[in-house]
């Protein structure tokens, strides 16, 4: 190898359940390649060796939930020259971004037995919430190929090649039958972004938004169409209060179908 | 009668049908065609005859398609699914070449050609009319498309006349269809009854003669060609859609202000299906993947849509923002501009946008719409 030093490369895991850092490991294919390239330098999922910053590229993982992580994503972000998020948690706030819908003080005590030891905000909001972000990977979890992507993109010092197109591209390219036309199975595909690979359409599913809105979203006209395949407002509400609830589209389109009557 | 292909149509029992698979792979071709998957029939490559829709039709409205059973044993009786043979032409993702370093300077490896001969069994008049709307994008100008070029000049079309109308066809309209007319090697007509199931073939191609050579066929009884004649006449006078034509092109030039583009954004979800399953869409985009070393680079295209915002995404922003402007490039493209370009109507009248749209939007009623001029808001009518 050359003697010019490897880019640092540092994961960070914020509230979050993991499994966008098992994508990294699960390069298992390109891991030693990659490797080769970037020096993983902080990686607490991998290895307890820990080199201490500055990084070249810090992944981030999870939503922030608790002041004490408020701060700290200031402190990755003062020592990181690139920051990209990973995952639905990192971007939108992930699942538990539920609790901006909610009264957490009602969920503090319904839930734990001591409530007194539980230190929380009243919401749960994506990185770029608390800090710049460079680039932003969708995803519950995110897509191997996209990190890939990101990775090899940052080392080449070009643009990565992450289209915000509707999940119906990706369908239609893969030879998939569309699950709504066909089969009247509703399907958040026309509203969400591609980058899964249409995963559950493939799999006769619909498609359940984890890669959150796509780039230009109609959200009036999909509620429409959801009420006329047969699906009552709590339901509307509910496929979009997922991983995604607090993307703002996905938010504004549960809000919407909250505002209307139970009964059609 | 082996060896007596040229000439009139021919009669082959339907007993006789899987004869008719074998003369095509004699003849060097893999056979692609309707078969039933995942609740459509789609196009893939076909084993034998059993693996055609035997009994099975769609019913088709805008934004609904469902399969359904006939009542009888047809192999051909639908009209047409979510799919086209665009596909084995020009293929939704496609390696173009590679490039590799090599010491300071670098080589360039093209994209092997798949030699595969493909005969394309159940065409129909509209998709034979997409074909060569298809053949003037790619290879009618200055630039011919290589990949294109070299998968078309392999491909045998046999074609099958519709027995039957879809719920959104309106071949008629566009002058494409039911009947087949040009661009076939084999057209195929399935007679039903009266009398046994059997199959009118005409060779007009020397292809297709061949083809046709290899197989047990009997001079066709002129009453035969009367049938299908019906059979076409049948379908085309019960076509599920129809679309006004005359001075498409100037009234989309000029009702670009006309308040139902507004009508049909708020509904357009800029999904991208009705440009996926359109067998003339034909836009791409291409990317470079390199590998993590940095030692190769292979340029990919893939298909593309003019509903993307990132189609026209140019210095960081997109030109076409807002959904109307997108689902007006698109439509005045594909009925107006299309003839400017090349010198033929995009739309082919298969319908396949209206079944697959998720949301039902039908281009015929968009344009019957945009014929009614819009109602003026600062004058109104005396009573």
């Amino acid at each position: 190898m050359p003697a010019v030093r490897r880019p640092r490369l540092a994961v960070w895991k914020f509230a979050s359940c993991d499994g966008c850092q098992l994508s990294v490991l699960d390069l298992e294919d390109e891991l030693l390649a990659l490797a080769d390239r970037i020096e993983i330098a902080n990686f607490r999922e991998a290895s307890s060796a820990v080199v201490d910053g500055p990084y070249d590229l810090s992944l981030v993982e999870g939503s922030v939930t608790t002041a004490e992580d408020a701060k700290r994503i200031r402190e990755v972000r003062a020592q990181s020259r690139v920051l990209v998020t990973i995952g639905a948690c990192a971007t939108s706030g992930g699942i538990q971004a539920l609790r901006n819908f909610a009264d957490v003080e009602e969920y503090r005590r319904a839930v734990y037995a001591r409530p007194e030891y539980i230190e929380t905000l009243a919401t749960s909001s994506g990185i770029a919430e608390h800090v710049p972000v460079d680039l932003e990977l969708r995803g519950c979890p995110i897509s191997k190929a996209q990190l890939l992507e990101a990775v090899s993109a940052f080392l080449g010092q070009r643009a990565p090649n992450l289209p915000n197109d509707s999940v119906c591209i990706e369908c239609k390219r893969r030879g998939n039958v569309c699950v709504v036309v066909a089969h009247g199975t509703p399907c958040l595909g026309p509203v969400t972004q591609a980058g899964c690979g249409a995963i559950c359409p493939a799999f006769h599913r619909g498609c359940y938004g984890c890669f959150g809105p796509q780039g230009s979203p109609n959200i009036p006209s999909f509620l429409a169409h959801a009420r006329d395949l047969g699906l009552s407002a709590p339901e509307i509400r509910r496929v979009f209060r997922t991983f995604n609830a607090n993307a703002p589209a996905f938010r504004v389109a549960s809000e919407s179908a909250a505002a209307e009557p139970e009964a059609r | 009668m082996v060896g007596s292909g040229a000439g009139g149509p021919r009669s082959l029992p339907r007993e006789e049908f899987p004869a008719f698979f074998e003369a095509l792979r004699a003849e060097g071709y893999s056979i692609v065609g309707p078969t039933v998957r995942d609740g459509a029939i789609v196009y893939d490559r076909l084993e034998g005859v059993d693996d055609l829709p035997i009994g099975w039709t769609d019913r088709q409205e805008a934004g609904r398609y469902r399969l359904e059973r006939r009542g009888d044993r047809a192999l051909f009786g639908y009209s047409v699914g979510p799919f086209t043979w665009k596909k084995f032409l020009f293929p939704a993702r496609e390696r173009l070449f590679t490039i590799s370093r090599d010491g300071p300077s670098f080589s360039v490896a093209p994209e092997p050609t798949d030699p595969t001969r493909f005969a394309l069994l159940g065409m129909r008049a509209c998709e034979l009319a997409g074909l060569d709307v298809t053949d003037r994008v790619f290879q009618g100008g200055p630039v011919v498309d290589p990949g294109y070029s070299a998968r078309r000049s392999r491909i045998l079309r046999v074609a099958v006349q519709c027995g039957q109308a879809g719920g959104t066809c309106f071949c008629v309209s566009m002058g494409t269809g039911p009947g087949v007319r040009d661009g076939a090697d084999l057209v195929l007509t399935e007679i039903l009854e009266p009398g046994p199931h059997r199959f009118l073939f005409e060779a007009r191609t020397g292809a297709g003669t061949s083809v046709l050579a290899r197989l047990k066929t009997a001079v066709a009884p002129v009453a035969d060609e009367r049938t299908a004649g019906e059979i076409v006449a049948r379908t085309a006078s019960s076509m599920g859609r129809a679309l006004e034509t005359e001075g498409v092109r100037d009234l989309l030039r000029e009702t670009l202000s006309h308040p139902r583009w507004d009508d049909v954004a708020r509904r357009c979800l800029s999904c991208t299906n009705c440009t996926m399953v359109c067998p003339t869409c034909f836009c791409s985009t291409q990317e470079e993947v390199p590998d993590l070393t940095g030692a190769t680079v292979e340029r990919w295209r893939r298909w593309d849509s003019c509903f993307n915002l990132g189609f026209t995404e140019l210095h960081g922003t997109a030109v076409r923002k807002s959904g109307l402007s997108r689902y007006r490039q698109w439509l005045t493209h594909k009925l107006g501009t299309w003839h400017d370009q090349f010198g033929t109507s995009g739309c082919i009248g298969c319908g396949r946008c209206i079944t697959w749209c998720p949301v039902g939007i039908d281009l015929t009623a968009e344009i019957a719409a945009l014929r009614v001029p819009p109602v003026s808001v600062t004058k109104e009518a005396p009573r």
